[in-house]
């Protein structure tokens, strides 16, 4: 059933039918394996792969690099939630090596951006450091190319 | 001197290709979506283009040996093995090819001459009877029937041997009706070739794709490995069609033989993509199983697509092509391959292109995006609603 998780991943606009058709299952049962993988928060959104760039809207990306003190009988798990709670924040992980936290903010200038790193992650009392990484472009992201300017470029032949 | 006086009788009787029409109207229009050709959508594996980039960097630009470099026979001759469970020796059991086309070539080149027969299963690959012809050979064509499912029976095979047939071709999985054929199918087949002296061609250009089960190859049967020619690639399995990469197993008298012709005519094939190639047998599992699911996904949306049309399209197991029949809206194979490239802007292939017994179906390839199936398939839903 693995296969739908798959299949969702790459696009997840298809339909039941569709889906169905797809895997050889009945449309009952892939309903059924969808509402169980959401039920299991297996499946915990539906989400649309934006490319910003390509729109109006000015927005910045930075990736965060944290250093922080673990808390005691909480680990990093403590601090990490006071983190990822603040909606700028869009993706947070708990990393091995050189630092503990990469946190991915979005903001719509590169000031806003700064402002919420000094006003609101760097004053935490258990964050010792923080390095500010800017994205500066956007070549592939959630495996898909951006600006794949690739087309079909096979040519006609009899085979 | 008139140039086309000096040209060999039998090169001017190879007909044009069928479908070539189709493909100069293409090039003049918009906006087609194109279930049209013959090859993987996909590109070369990355790992697999970069294992051919890293030999050019390192300056292996040079002829490899006659019959390929060793170590790529090394890794086929393990393949075969871990695949098919067939064993062939690395040093004199293996030739490298330009590509499978290269072996069905060779093959038949080594094998016919006039007065011999070839027995040739039909829909299939146009390359067939065009090289038996061109050896002077003479095509015994068996005409496949879609209750059968395309596949090779062996009634028919009984009726189509005769004191003269040298060599019998057995291409599957198939292009271009997607039929495969399983082990109980082939078992009487074997029956049949067994006790008889002639060579079986098994084109196996496919066998990866095959979506039920594994490939089962002829050659694996007891008393077949030394009659049969196995001829397979790089092309389809691997996305790889550009490079021209394939290879033949077989007898070591067959492949020295072979080899002959090949050291002459081709010298090696191409070093680099040699070096690509053992890249794809030893690390292209993974790249292969993602796309043979996909293609499985498509080969699903097709023959269902097809279906609720209310076309008869038979579950076709292997390759990346879907074989619907067209008898029922009335139009000749041509005339609808024609239409809806005009109408729909959606090229698909008259099934006449691979043989007379072609006619009244049609060739559709899912070597192309989900996306574009999706929308090829309303516009052929369409096509068949506003002609019927």
């Amino acid at each position: 059933m693995e296969e739908i998780l798959e299949i969702l991943e790459k696009n997840s606009r298809y339909t039941m039918e569709q889906i169905a058709v797809m895997t050889g299952k009945s449309e009952e049962d892939v309903q059924k394996a969808i509402e169980k993988y959401e039920k299991d928060e297996v499946i915990v959104g539906y989400t649309t792969l934006v490319n910003w760039d390509k729109t109006g809207k000015e927005s910045v990306v930075a990736m965060i690099e944290v250093k922080l003190t673990p808390q005691r009988g909480e680990g990093f798990d403590k601090v990490a939630e006071r983190i990822y709670k603040f909606p700028e924040v869009k993706s947070c992980y708990l990393m091995s090596g050189s630092y503990d936290l990469t946190v991915i903010i979005e903001g719509k200038t590169i000031k806003e951006v700064a402002l919420f790193v000094a006003e609101k992650l760097a004053p935490l009392e258990s964050v010792l450091s923080t390095a500010t990484h800017f994205v500066l472009k956007k070549y592939k992201d959630k495996g898909t190319i951006f600006e794949d300017k690739s087309q079909d470029k096979r040519e006609a032949i009899f085979i | 001197m008139k140039p086309e006086k000096m040209i060999l009788q039998k090169i001017l009787d190879i007909p044009p290709s069928g479908i070539r029409k189709y493909f100069d109207l293409l090039n003049e229009m918009k906006d087609v979506i194109s279930l049209g050709v013959g090859e993987p959508d996909f590109t070369t594996p990355w790992n697999v283009s970069e294992a051919g980039i890293y030999s050019l960097e390192k300056g292996h630009t040079h002829y490899s040996s006659n019959s390929g470099m060793l170590k790529l026979r090394e890794t086929i001759s393990q393949y075969m093995k871990r695949k098919y469970n067939l064993d062939y020796e690395a040093k004199n059991q293996v030739l490298v090819t330009v590509g499978g086309s290269e072996g069905i070539d060779l093959a038949l080149r080594t094998l016919v001459g006039p007065g011999d027969e070839v027995i040739i299963p039909e829909p299939s690959f146009v390359a067939y009877q065009g090289c038996t012809k061109l050896t002077g050979a003479t095509p015994v064509i068996i005409n496949l029937r879609a209750e059968d499912q395309f596949k090779l029976t062996p009634e028919q095979l009984e009726k189509a041997l005769s004191p003269r047939t040298k060599v019998v071709i057995i291409p599957y999985p198939n292009n271009p009706t997607g039929a495969i054929m399983n082990s109980d199918e082939l078992s009487a087949i074997v029956k049949i070739l067994k006790d008889k002296d002639l060579i079986v061609i098994s084109d196996e250009i496919y066998a990866e794709l095959t979506y039920e089960g594994k490939h089962v190859s002829i050659a694996g049967f007891k008393g077949m490995k030394d009659k049969t020619i196995v001829i397979n690639g790089f092309s389809k399995a691997f996305a790889m069609t550009g490079w021209r990469l394939g290879y033949v197993c077989g007898h070591t008298s067959f492949i020295t033989a072979m080899n002959k012709i090949h050291q002459y005519a081709i010298m090696c094939a191409p070093t680099t993509a040699q070096h690509a190639a053992i890249e794809a047998l030893t690390n292209g599992d993974a790249a292969v199983d993602e796309m043979v699911r996909e293609y499985n996904r498509r080969r699903r949306v097709l023959v269902d697509g097809f279906r609720k049309m209310g076309l008869d399209c038979f579950e076709p197991l292997g390759a990346f092509y879907v074989f619907p029949s067209i008898q029922k809206t009335g139009l000749s194979s041509e005339e609808f391959c024609e239409k809806l490239l005009l109408t729909e802007k959606v090229l698909v292939v008259p099934g006449t292109a691979f043989g007379e017994v072609g006619e009244g179906f049609i060739r559709v390839s899912y070597a192309s995006s989900m996306k574009n199936i999706m929308e090829a398939l309303k516009r052929i839903k369409r096509f068949i609603s506003v002609i019927t």
